[in-house]
């Protein structure tokens, strides 16, 4: 983080670096620009969709060092020196194949938020059991009420591991 | 992006945290100790929350201390919740933490932002009730650690400057027989109607309650009347909703009538689970 030292600073605007889909990148963020915003606005990454804004739909889902993360409830200054993954960052994986497959979608407005959460319990939970798929699916939302076929997707993968 | 500019700190140790938040004070300016944040992004969007400067607590090695052993269980507040939940240390918190929010959500959750978060459920406080915790807090007249049952009365009530920095309990608790359950008025995702938590230990139960009244409680008087081994088990549940805090809530998740309805249900659930268990 430049602009400040860590914990000594005054000021409200920073250049941070961040590890983008595999690539370093120096990006200058307002500490109150969330994470979803400076993905899409200063990085042009419109994968992450902003919808509700408050952490309730999912559709702003990307990955911060392997996890999920609503990025609309992260500040962009938080995630300085951390790897972000936002659905550029997929690229022909199974479980994109399985979406496709298993007609997880219809509008596809949800969709790349739930790919990047189904993406992190795969890899998390290879055996993950009906209950945590439960538990995660519940993070996002679908109002095309995908929610059979994206559960079919997701076991689809946890059975070819 | 929130609707106001603040300016954003990140210390690496509790004295410079200290530092930080008396220096802002002295320059006039409002600041918040942050560490998921999820209040502040959420309620800041709306116009419902505001921060000249915020201090980030999660660098600090204190509040992300995890530990457990023979004698204590110690958890640092900036601990996700999903965290916590995956280290599974007391079975009791993992259930009352795995109902909160979302799991993506909980991911951004600490356990020091949901015991004092404006919203009033707070329900990760519960356990941390029941098991007689001792809160290590640190400010600017140095560190103390207390009791939970002197700082929190319905919230996390300390000096000006005070920040919660680690939750411990004695290991005893973690293994003791428990219940809980969150009735939500549908599905399995969102606000509670009533959260209940109930643990037995020295052949007493104890019950702690998010969502019946605005604010969590444990109260000695149910507890009483819960335990009342002589009367039925009617009895002693209608001893139990005789003495309830006040108010009761009434709103878009359910009346007070049927919050009332719905305590009585879970009061019998609770003692069916642990009346005859040893604990």
């Amino acid at each position: 983080m430049t602009g400040q030292t860590k914990g000594r600073g005054t000021l409200k605007s920073f250049t941070i670096s961040l590890t983008i889909n595999g690539e370093e990148k120096m990006v200058p963020v307002m500490a109150s620009d969330t994470l979803l915003f400076v993905i899409r606005h200063h990085l042009g990454l419109t994968g992450a969709k902003p919808s509700c804004l408050n952490g309730d739909c999912g559709a702003c889902t990307v990955h911060i060092d392997g996890r999920p993360m609503k990025s609309c409830l992260m500040l962009a200054v938080e995630a300085a020196g951390k790897k972000v993954t936002t659905i550029e960052g997929l690229q022909g994986t199974p479980i994109q194949q399985a979406f496709i497959e298993k007609f997880a979608f219809q509008c596809g407005y949800c969709t790349p938020g739930f790919i990047m959460n189904c993406q992190a319990l795969v890899e998390k939970h290879p055996d993950a059991d009906d209950q945590t798929i439960k538990e995660w699916l519940s993070s996002n939302i679908c109002r095309c009420t995908s929610y059979a076929e994206i559960e079919e997707a997701v076991k689809s993968v946890l059975k070819k591991k | 992006m929130l609707p106001f500019d603040f300016e954003y700190y990140r210390p690496q140790s509790l004295q410079e945290a200290v530092d930080l938040f008396q220096s802002l004070q002295r320059q006039g300016k409002q600041s918040m100790i942050f560490s998921g944040g999820t209040e502040l992004l959420t309620l800041g969007r709306i116009d419902l929350a505001f921060t000249e400067a915020v201090i980030d607590i999660k660098d600090i090695p204190e509040c992300n201390s995890l530990q457990v052993n023979e004698q204590r269980l110690l958890l640092g507040s900036a601990l996700s919740l999903t965290k916590i939940e995956e280290a599974n240390v007391f079975p009791l918190l993992t259930k009352i933490s795995s109902g909160i929010a979302d799991h993506t959500a909980r991911e951004k959750i600490t356990l020091g932002g949901n015991i004092c978060a404006r919203i009033f459920y707070r329900e990760i406080v519960l356990p941390f009730l029941l098991a007689d915790s001792q809160v290590l807090l640190s400010g600017p007249l140095g560190e103390r650690i207390v009791s939970i049952h002197d700082v929190f009365q319905e919230e996390l009530r300390v000096e000006p400057g005070e920040m919660l920095i680690q939750l411990a309990m004695e290991s005893k608790y973690i293994r003791a027989p428990f219940y809980a359950f969150k009735r939500r008025q549908q599905w399995e995702t969102g606000y509670p109607l009533i959260t209940i938590a109930a643990l037995k230990i020295d052949q007493r139960i104890r019950i702690a309650i998010s969502g019946l009244c605005p604010f969590p409680f444990r109260s000695q008087e149910i507890e009483a009347s819960i335990n009342h081994k002589g009367r039925t088990i009617e009895a002693r549940i209608d001893g139990a909703l005789a003495v309830l805090p006040q108010p009761i809530l009434a709103d878009v998740e359910g009346s007070a009538e049927y919050r009332l309805f719905v305590l009585h249900n879970l009061l019998f659930d609770v003692l069916a689970a642990l009346d005859q268990v040893q604990g």
